[in-house]
């Protein structure tokens, strides 16, 4: 198999060949919220931009949350925020050495997806 | 030895330390603006502009701008070098990752002056 990167990284597996555990679920959503959120800055940045430039563009923007649509969008990209939020602590909590072993990275996988559903649940409810 | 070019630090060991000192700085910002708007449900112009006008919060959010540029190079390099690859993409593989890298550089510097104007100008 030829390298993608000239380094001592482990080389990848086909991941379209293996199917995930629970671990790799967490991990690979934990990726996908990312890619979300990095898109997702331009919205923000947008929305933060109007709001502050004038009483009138915070009122609109205050508006515009008010719509359905718009309520969906900024759920989305707070539940991605969310659950790449509790991914993330977990991580740090694994860096202290805690849930590193094969159960405990599955109990701690399950956790963060109780966890996340929990607060993108509230989220849901806080928005409308 | 070569070694890799497009990581932040040129060392994984430093990008790792990077992710983290940053993304302990994101997660205190956004607890803290949402536990903001949270606790003030009839949010007005006034008390939003004074919150973001506020020399401590401009510091902290000019902080928060670094971070999240470090972040976000350091978790946009690991998903391209781990999915744009050979075994995905055939012989350009390269190219590609190194373009998808590129823009995700120009598009992280452009939020990043967005978000000076934004925290600063207004």
């Amino acid at each position: 198999m030829i390298k993608a990167v000239n380094s001592q990284r482990p080389v990848n597996l086909d991941l379209r060949t293996i199917k995930l555990p629970i671990t790799g679920v967490t991990s690979f959503l934990h990726r996908v919220s990312g890619i979300i959120l990095f898109f997702g800055i331009a919205v923000l940045l947008y929305g933060l931009d109007k709001s502050l430039a004038s009483a009138e563009g915070f009122a609109e923007v205050k508006e515009c949350l008010t719509s359905p649509l718009a309520k969906f969008v900024i759920w989305g990209l707070l539940s991605a925020l969310l659950y790449h939020l509790v991914a993330g602590i977990r991580h740090l909590i694994m860096d202290m050495g805690i849930g590193e072993t094969l159960e405990g990275g599955k109990l701690g996988s399950k956790i963060v997806l109780v966890v996340s559903t929990i607060v993108i649940v509230l989220l849901g409810v806080w928005i409308w | 030895m070569v070694t890799n070019v497009t990581n932040f630090s040129r060392s994984g060991l430093y990008d790792w330390m990077a992710q983290r000192v940053s993304a302990v700085v994101l997660a205190v910002y956004v607890l803290f603006l949402l536990g903001f708007v949270v606790c003030n449900p009839g949010l007005g112009y006034a008390e939003w502009q004074a919150l973001f006008s506020n020399n401590a919060m401009r510091i902290f959010s000019l902080l928060t701008l670094v971070a999240l540029s470090v972040h976000a190079w350091v978790g946009m390099w690991t998903i391209s070098t781990d999915y744009l690859t050979p075994m995905a993409l055939g012989k350009w593989a390269t190219v590609v990752r190194f373009l998808f890298q590129a823009a995700c550089g120009v598009a992280m510097f452009a939020f990043f002056v967005w978000g000076v104007q934004i925290f600063w100008g207004n």
